[in-house]
């Protein structure tokens, strides 16, 4: 009887042997170990052995019933890792060098460089401050000691409106609201004026390359008890060599601005040259950059501020002026042109 | 402004000293210098002093002449010269072989068969006037062979300062100013001007000048008799020429260059015209001829300067024509005058006439000047002609005087302006170089200020605070930060509320920001068919298609939507900006901050990108305020709204603008295939909504049940009322599944999700609220199709 199990055992190897998909495995499973199986078969044969004999065969069957029962279960993993591999095998190679498609949106670069120095300055306690297109004369002129029939005013070309107003011609117009503003602090709490307040400014002239009607920059003022002369330059260095990420040399010239005194035209060593001279600074090595100047007591005044005891600086950064230098825009009429082909470059910056 | 190096060592000493440094200090520390600087002369060598002694005519040519010429050398000189003024005995330039003129250097020349050892030389060809008449004519006593560099100052340094840094300090229109300056920043002594005594001629007659208007502060004048002198010196000439002047005649170059060495514009007026010098305005217009010959209309308010009542200039501006002085004028009566700087400035503006002197009197010049000009007039005009002589007594009317300003501080007041430590020796030193009485006691300054700064320019503490520290020099500054309190900075809502909306814009919905301009675009709206609306209007723009300023952004940002046609198919951008509604009750501009959102596509339909725009709305509302928005169906008012789909936007109860198709009208203008959906906000409003921030709920553990329904309705209105007013806080979220449309009509599947915080949730309470929701629609008349499958 022995045979009879070798026999069925030597088949069941040679038949799974041949087996490739699972479906071949289950049917061999089924003809050996299935209900008529020949595994199972061969105990209905036991009922014609003796006692001792029966023992044997039984073990023997039941071996045999185990190990096909563990090479069919060894077969099947065998069978599905092969699957697996096939899958793998049949994924594609994408091909990665294709152009990434990078289609977003984007700032307006002024929003960009605006958001820069909005972050340097309150990284240094600064508060920002926002403030309306349309002021009055009072605002743009005459609280900041620029009286009516004053040079001054000649040299800016306002836009005047029907109702008397203007377009503010410069962002200190808002000087004399945020002194208002923040008086009451200053004198009561001694808590120091320190404001920035980017803005559009508007100038009635002919446009070109070099020359806008519509443009943006971005005032600031701080006022306290000991506010020098000093301290202006340190923070003009500062905010600048933050602006443009690297140390910035600075000198400051003799400006006239009515609302500032002593007053300034602020040169930054040319970014292009780092000082040498180059056609981009006219071969000066500097670049003129931004007025700044002491707060002039008279506007101090105005603002409710006494000059006596406090002092303060003021400066002017041209936000449109600086875009154009980061980015290199050569046409400054692009920034409001509302091209997308132009505009749609400038997607983020930090 | 043009100003000559050898002018200004008139009166400063600067041996040892680099003039090109000073220069560059003075940029610093004064007014700018241009970068170009001109280094006259430097280019011209070898131009010596000749006698013509023979004059031959060319055989051949009929301009050609073939002289003989003695530079002071044992042998005369071969030349052939092509001027017309050549005369035996005539001295001139000579350029010997070997000079150099620019890039040329003089060497033997053959001309039309004869040879020609040097060459005559014009004043043009020395570079020192733009006079091509001939050879230079030598009036001169100046021996053979001279280098007339050693003679005449043809070599100096020309700087150009920016007439605009020098519109507050009127002490700086002449170079005795100038001087000044470069005086302290040298630390060099400024020299007094040669001036001749005045006194001496007190006996004599006075001119007859009477000022009958206030507007000419001081008027000082002097006549002359017997002037024989027509041509200025050579060095005269040289000057007014590199400082941008043209030598006219001997009288007008000395008043030209008096207004170049000390700002001071002067006046001669033939002696013979001007008899009586009367200065006022007329009371009726009239035409006056000027001296360029220009006929002028003078209006009311223009200031005269007369003879009698007949106009003979116009004050501070131009003299007239007839009573110029001419090529023969031997008597003169001159004039020397302040005159009010507004006044002039409106007359140079109402007459759109702007000359040196008006320039110089727009400054508010020092009257005290005019007095001093006088007898640097009578200095140079007797110097240069022994015949001319002063025929009168120095006249000089005053209507108006300058208050003397004095200023006290103390040397604390000092540390606190600058910040640093500046010795009061320097602050003394400093402000008495520049011309200022200093007196200095126990820290405590007193400070007078020279008339000459005293006009406008300097007039408090903090003027001199500028005085003493610009010429210490802004570079040697110790700088340092502010020493202040620390307070926390809480950004305004609405500047973070605008910076969150576009990063969503941008990030999320790849919209693209772009700015526009604050008026209406008049051309660009006529093209696209929208009506420009009345509102608050520019009075002064020379640009013709920009008058009014916008109600909307929506219109100029459909003007840009039209010149990105071509950008892409499918596209979206926004603004956040100015619009004005109006006046305020005030009478104010009504000015409101708005975003305003374009969605622009060819490949999507209209209700598709309408939705999209809804969603976007309602995510920035719930983003940034944590609240849904709501809207209201509203009428189309301006020309590009579409009359349908137009809806007001509320959140919190708050009106904050529309969404909207844009008219058919416009849209096909900008692209006939197109679908564009606008949306406007205010984000000033937007920021005055509180935020009502995150409300966390922990997750249920127990099963959640979704329910769907679907109404036969077409407006979901109804069925969000009927959920509203359930008022069950077991309904976790209600979506909508689909809409459908078949010949019964539209219908409506919603999906509401119900769950427990505590406990499995039963059947019967779930139907219990479904129940009631369909009921309550049911009696509207809206009917469940679909039965409740739980």
């Amino acid at each position: 009887m022995a045979d009879k199990t070798t026999e069925v055992r030597l088949n069941f190897m040679a038949a799974l042997e041949n087996v490739q998909t699972m479906d071949e495995l289950e049917k061999i499973r089924v003809e050996y170990i299935g209900k008529k199986g020949y595994v199972t078969e061969l105990l209905k044969e036991m009922k014609n052995l003796s006692n001792e004999e029966k023992k044997t065969f039984g073990q023997a069957v039941n071996v045999l019933k185990n190990e096909v029962n563990d090479k069919i279960a060894e077969k099947r993993e065998e069978l599905k890792q092969k699957e697996i591999e096939l899958e793998n095998s049949r994924m594609p190679e994408f091909d990665i060098s294709t152009p990434a498609n990078l289609e977003r949106g984007s700032y307006h670069p002024i929003t960009l460089v605006q958001r820069q120095c909005e972050d340097i300055f309150r990284s240094m306690g600064f508060a920002v401050e926002d403030y309306s297109e349309i002021v009055t004369d009072y605002e743009c002129f005459e609280a900041l000691n620029i009286p009516k029939d004053h040079p001054a005013r000649d040299m800016q070309d306002t836009y005047y409106l029907d109702n008397g107003q203007l377009l503010k011609s410069h962002t200190s117009a808002a000087q004399n609201a945020i002194y208002k503003k923040y008086k009451d602090a200053l004198v009561n709490e001694g808590k120091p004026i320190k404001a920035i307040f980017p803005g559009r400014c508007f100038r009635n002239e002919a446009t070109d390359a070099c020359h806008e009607n519509t443009f943006f920059q971005m005032e600031g003022v701080m006022v306290d008890k000991d506010i020098s002369i000093s301290n202006l330059i340190f923070f003009m260095k500062t905010m600048l060599s933050e602006v443009f990420q690297k140390d910035i040399k600075v000198r400051l010239r003799p400006g006239f601005f009515p609302f500032v005194e002593p007053g300034f035209e602020l040169d930054i060593s040319c970014l292009i040259c780092g000082g040498e001279g180059c056609p981009s600074c006219k071969h000066s090595g500097w670049l003129e950059l931004c007025p700044c100047g002491m707060i002039h007591p008279e506007v101090l005044k105005a603002g409710g501020i006494d000059p006596d005891e406090y002092t303060g600086f003021a400066f002017g950064l041209g936000l449109t002026r600086l875009a154009m230098m980061k980015y290199g825009v050569k046409d400054i009429r692009d920034l409001n042109s509302g091209s997308l082909k132009t505009l749609s470059q400038f997607t983020d910056d930090k | 402004m043009l100003l000559s190096m050898n002018w200004i060592s008139d009166y400063v000493d600067f041996t040892g000293l680099d003039k090109l440094e000073l220069i560059n200090k003075f940029s610093l520390s004064t007014a700018e210098v241009e970068n170009e600087i001109f280094f006259k002369g430097s280019d011209v060598n070898g131009i010596v002093c000749a006698e013509i002694k023979s004059v031959e005519n060319h055989p051949e040519s009929k301009k050609l002449h073939l002289l003989k010429v003695d530079i002071g050398e044992d042998e005369l000189v071969d030349v052939v010269c092509g001027a017309p003024n050549v005369r035996v005995g005539m001295k001139t330039a000579f350029a010997k072989l070997g000079a150099q003129i620019g890039d040329i250097t003089i060497a033997p020349r053959k001309l039309a068969g004869y040879t020609s050892n040097g060459m005559c030389c014009s004043e043009k060809e020395l570079g020192i006037s733009d006079s091509n008449d001939g050879i230079m004519d030598l009036t001169d006593d100046i021996p053979l062979g001279t280098d007339l560099k050693t003679v005449y100052d043809i070599e100096d340094i020309i700087f150009e300062v920016d007439n605009k840094s020098l519109t507050n300090r009127p002490d700086l229109w002449g170079h005795y100013g100038i001087a000044r300056e470069f005086a302290a920043i040298a630390g060099r002594e400024l020299k007094p001007l040669a001036v001749s005594d005045l006194s001496v001629y007190d006996g004599l007659e006075k001119v007859d000048v009477k000022i009958e208007d206030p507007l000419c502060q001081r008027y000082s004048s002097i006549k002359f008799e017997g002037i024989s002198r027509h041509v200025s010196p050579v060095n005269m000439r040289i000057r007014l020429f590199y400082c941008g002047m043209r030598a006219l005649n001997f009288l007008a170059d000395i008043t030209n260059y008096i207004m170049l060495e000390m700002g001071q514009p002067m006046h001669a007026f033939d002696a013979r015209k001007v008899e009586q010098i009367r200065v006022k305005k007329f009371d009726t217009p009239f035409t006056f001829t000027t001296l360029d010959g220009v006929e002028r209309n003078i209006d009311e308010n223009t200031l005269m300067i007369c003879n009698g009542d007949t106009p003979v200039a116009i004050a501070g501006i131009m003299g007239g024509l007839d009573s110029e002085i001419v090529a023969d004028t031997s008597t003169l009566t001159l004039e020397s005058a302040t005159f009010d700087a507004a006044s002039i400035r409106k007359s140079t503006v109402r007459l759109a006439h702007r000359t040196d002197a008006s320039m110089r009197y727009e400054k508010s010049l020092d009257p005290e000047m005019t007095t001093v000009a006088v007898a640097r007039f009578v200095k140079l005009l007797t110097d240069a002609d022994s015949e001319a002589k002063v025929v009168s007594a120095l006249t000089d009317e005053i209507a108006f005087s300058y208050p003397q300003i004095n200023l006290t501080f103390d040397k604390a007041f000092v540390n606190k302006y600058t910040g640093i430590e500046i010795s009061n020796e320097t602050i003394v030193k400093t402000l008495t170089a520049l011309g200022f009485g200093v007196e200095l006691e126990n820290d405590q300054f007193s400070v007078s200020v020279p008339s000459w700064r005293a006009t406008k320019d300097v007039t408090i503490k903090a003027d001199i605070i500028e005085e003493i520290t610009r010429i210490y020099g802004y570079d040697n500054f110790d700088i340092h930060t502010a020493e202040v309190p620390v307070y926390p900075v809480r950004p305004a809502v609405e500047k973070t509320d605008e910076n969150r909306i576009k990063d969503m814009l941008v990030k999320r919905y790849s919209m693209h920001e772009l700015h526009s301009y604050v008026w209406a675009y008049h051309d660009e709206y006529k093209a696209l068919g929208i009506e420009i609306e009345p509102n608050v209007e520019l009075v002064n723009a020379t640009n013709p298609n920009i008058k009014t300023i916008r109600k909307s952004i929506v219109p100029t940002q459909l003007c840009q939507v039209k010149y990105n046609t071509a950008y892409d198919s499918d596209f979206a951008v926004f603004e956040i900006g100015k619009v004005v509604n109006g006046y305020n009750e005030k009478g104010l501009c009504d000015e409101h901050k708005k975003l305003a959102i374009t969605i622009y596509s060819k490949t999507k339909d209209m209700e598709t990108i309408y939705f999209e725009l809804r969603d976007i709305l309602a995510v920035l509302a719930d983003d940034i305020k944590h609240r849904p928005i709501t809207f209201a169906k509203a009428e189309a008012t301006h020309s590009y709204q579409h009359p349908k789909n137009l809806n007001n936007i509320y959140c919190d109860g708050k009106l904050l603008g529309e969404i909207g198709i844009v008219n058919a009208t416009v849209s096909k203008k900008i692209d006939k295939k197109a679908n564009i959906v606008y949306a406007e906000i205010d984000v000033e409003e937007f920021a005055k909504i509180a935020n009502a921030s995150i409300k966390y709920e922990a997750p249920s553990k127990f099963p959640e049940i979704e329910i769907d329904l679907s109404f036969v309705t077409a407006s979901y209105a109804p069925i969000a009322k009927a959920i509203s007013d359930a008022n069950c806080a077991l309904i976790k979220k209600v979506s909508l599944v689909d809409t459908y449309a078949d010949e019964n009509g539209k219908s409506i599947t919603i999906r509401l999700l119900f769950s427990h915080p505590e406990r499995t949730l039963t059947k019967e309470e779930v139907l219990d609220v479904v129940n009631g929701i369909t009921a309550a629609l049911e009696a509207q008349d809206i009917k469940l199709k679909n039965g409740v499958a739980l």
